[in-house]
């Protein structure tokens, strides 16, 4: 086999990959002191948050709707997923203001911001198609309520709200696929370009160096 | 034969606040909002206040740490 068999797409792409994301970034230990805060907290409430949704939403679609219904267990997994998603939208968004006036988006983190803000607008259907998923008297009103939202906005020919099969299919596969493909690519970018420092402060003349932010770093 | 009626037999756990009742709104000039989705929104303040201001616990490291 030469040299240039060798050199394969797979290799091409662990090349690039291990280039992009060296080990000790992807799984860094340590990060810088201003990270020790309570604000940096937020994102990775977000995500156990999102651990939790995808838990207990697997369990509640592998029982069905007459356990979730009708029995305690049920009634339980189903309040789990329920306040696990209104988590994770009360943490997202704290993280979302933590991060805007931070001006997140600073020193190349374009990618961070962006894969940021489009988890939040998917995962707003990805919520809503829930209420419609519940089976129950409150999942037809709101069902019939929303559908005519949908055609009002001229949608509604893509997004059939009295369409059980294509609601549920969209809760439990497709946006919540969309959802955490994306929250990966978010937190890939944040290992790569790292948390975003502090805005720096002016130097006041006096010798004192203010300007910089502190860059000792504690285990994480 | 014996029935089961799982309905009535796993009561559930009932709310901390009674929710068995119309929604309460605040309504003023255009502004019309859930009591609760306020009650929310206000909470998101205060641990969005409280995060920046409490201070973080944190392990005294060596000065040399790089």
């Amino acid at each position: 086999m030469s040299a240039s068999e060798e050199h394969s797409w797979t290799a091409a792409v662990r090349e690039r990959a291990v280039a992009a994301l060296p080990p000790e970034k992807l799984l860094s230990d340590r990060q810088p002191t201003y990270v020790a805060s309570w604000i940096y907290v937020f994102g990775v409430l977000s995500l156990a948050s999102l651990a939790v949704i995808i838990g207990s939403g697997t369990i509640l679609a592998l029982k069905g709707p007459g356990w979730w219904h009708f029995t305690g267990v049920g009634h339980f997994f189903n309040g789990t997923h329920l306040w696990a998603v209104e988590l994770f939208f009360f943490f997202m968004i704290i993280h979302l203001w933590g991060k805007y006036w931070m001006a997140a988006w600073r020193g190349g983190r374009v990618g961070v911001w962006i894969t940021g803000a489009v988890t939040f607008l998917v995962a707003i259907p990805c919520a809503l198609t829930g209420y419609v998923s519940q089976q129950n008297f409150d999942a037809q009103w709101i069902s019939t309520q929303a559908k005519d939202a949908m055609n009002a906005a001229g949608i509604g020919s893509f997004f059939n709200l009295l369409n059980f099969g294509q609601m549920y299919s969209y809760h439990v596969l497709l946006l919540p696929a969309a959802v955490v493909g994306i929250v990966i690519a978010h937190v890939l970018l944040v290992r790569k370009h790292g948390v975003v420092p502090p805005f720096t402060v002016p130097s006041t003349g006096d010798g004192a160096d203010a300007s910089t932010p502190a860059r000792e770093e504690v285990s994480s | 034969m014996v029935v089961i009626d799982t309905v009535h037999r796993v009561p559930a756990m009932a709310a901390i606040i009674n929710l068995n009742h119309h929604p309460s709104y605040v309504h003023w000039h255009f502004f019309q909002m859930s009591v609760s989705n306020i009650v929310v929104i206000a909470l998101m303040l205060v641990v969005f206040v409280a995060a920046i201001l409490v201070p973080f616990p944190s392990r005294r490291t060596s000065k040399g740490a790089s």
